[in-house]
């Protein structure tokens, strides 16, 4: 995934307007992409094209279906612990080395190491954060998702 | 909601992505040996029932200059954060936004929204906003942003379980 910035020019106002109107309620229909492209002044073959370019330069990561894992039968969870700076390394090689861990950010707190727990069943979030706590000694704080609030994020147009 | 076989292959066959095609529902049909019918029919059955959340795309937040990035953290008034939750998902600098549980002595916020600007001062006054929204239903907050990525892999549905 590109980590860095556009240049400045990358994007024009048609690319601007497809990436905040592209953002939810894609068509489940024939010619989904004519019946996207019209209310922005533009052809399906506009349209495809420009997403195309739009992920081959990196603005988008991905054009699809977004799956819900836990619908699906998964279970997920987000995960917390204070790791002294001592035992940083140390501890991140034990947590990381379980599949279960899907990723993992350091982060400027008390509570320095959050990761994302992906499980086939609820019971093994539990299983696999009791296990991560007898590794490490260290308590692994969950925070599952009670709520979510989904929201497009707007470029300025 | 149930998924049953034909609907994991189908699964399987777009969550990477739809085929940037005229007729993407065609060509995913012609893939698994279906009509296109029936993987439309599908496909609106699971979003129907939540399994497909969105059809959508997926803006890179860094390469759109969202260079900073941090998790905010917020304590609201239990009786509230559902309705003030809402709110704060639908500002434009926020991308995820989730209710959690509290762990409590050690951790007192049950808000969680995702910040994105293009650096810190600009995510800082994103949390202003957030907070002057929240005015006293707000008992505490705190922001977290990432040192490093420690473990990145992407989550994968296998075709069959």
């Amino acid at each position: 995934m590109r980590r860095g910035p556009l240049p400045p020019d990358a994007l024009d106002a048609t690319d601007r307007a497809i990436l905040n109107a592209l953002q939810d309620s894609f068509p489940i229909a024939p010619d989904p992409f004519g019946r996207a492209a019209a209310p922005l002044g533009l052809t399906g073959a506009d349209l495809t094209e420009r997403l195309a370019r739009l992920r081959d330069i990196g603005a988008i990561t991905r054009f699809g279906p977004f799956y819900d894992a836990e619908a699906m039968g998964g279970a997920f969870c987000l995960c917390a612990m204070s790791v002294p700076d001592e035992r940083f390394d140390e501890v991140v090689t034990l947590v990381n080395a379980h599949p279960e861990v899907a990723h993992n950010y350091e982060r400027a707190h008390r509570l320095n190491v959050w990761f994302v727990l992906a499980c086939e069943t609820p019971e093994d979030i539990g299983r696999t954060a009791r296990r991560i706590e007898r590794e490490t000694g260290l308590a692994v704080l969950r925070f599952p998702k009670l709520r979510e609030f989904f929201i497009r994020f707007r470029v300025q147009a | 909601m149930t998924i049953d076989s034909t609907d994991r292959r189908i699964i399987a066959a777009t969550q990477a992505g739809l085929p940037l095609v005229a007729e993407p529902y065609a060509e995913v049909a012609r893939w698994l040996d279906l009509d296109e019918a029936e993987v439309t029919r599908r496909m609106a059955r699971m979003t129907a029932d939540g399994i497909i959340r969105r059809i959508a795309l997926a803006p890179n937040h860094y390469a759109l200059g969202m260079m900073a990035n941090g998790m905010s953290v917020w304590d609201v008034d239990d009786a509230r954060a559902e309705a003030l939750g809402a709110q704060v998902g639908a500002l434009p600098h926020v991308s995820h936004c989730y209710l959690r549980p509290r762990a409590l002595p050690d951790w007192p916020y049950n808000l969680f929204a995702m910040l994105h600007g293009p650096d810190r001062a600009s995510v800082e006054a994103h949390r202003a906003d957030i907070a002057a929204l929240l005015g006293e239903a707000c008992r505490g907050h705190d922001i977290l942003y990432s040192t490093r990525i420690l473990k990145k892999t992407g989550l994968r549905l296998k075709p069959e379980v």
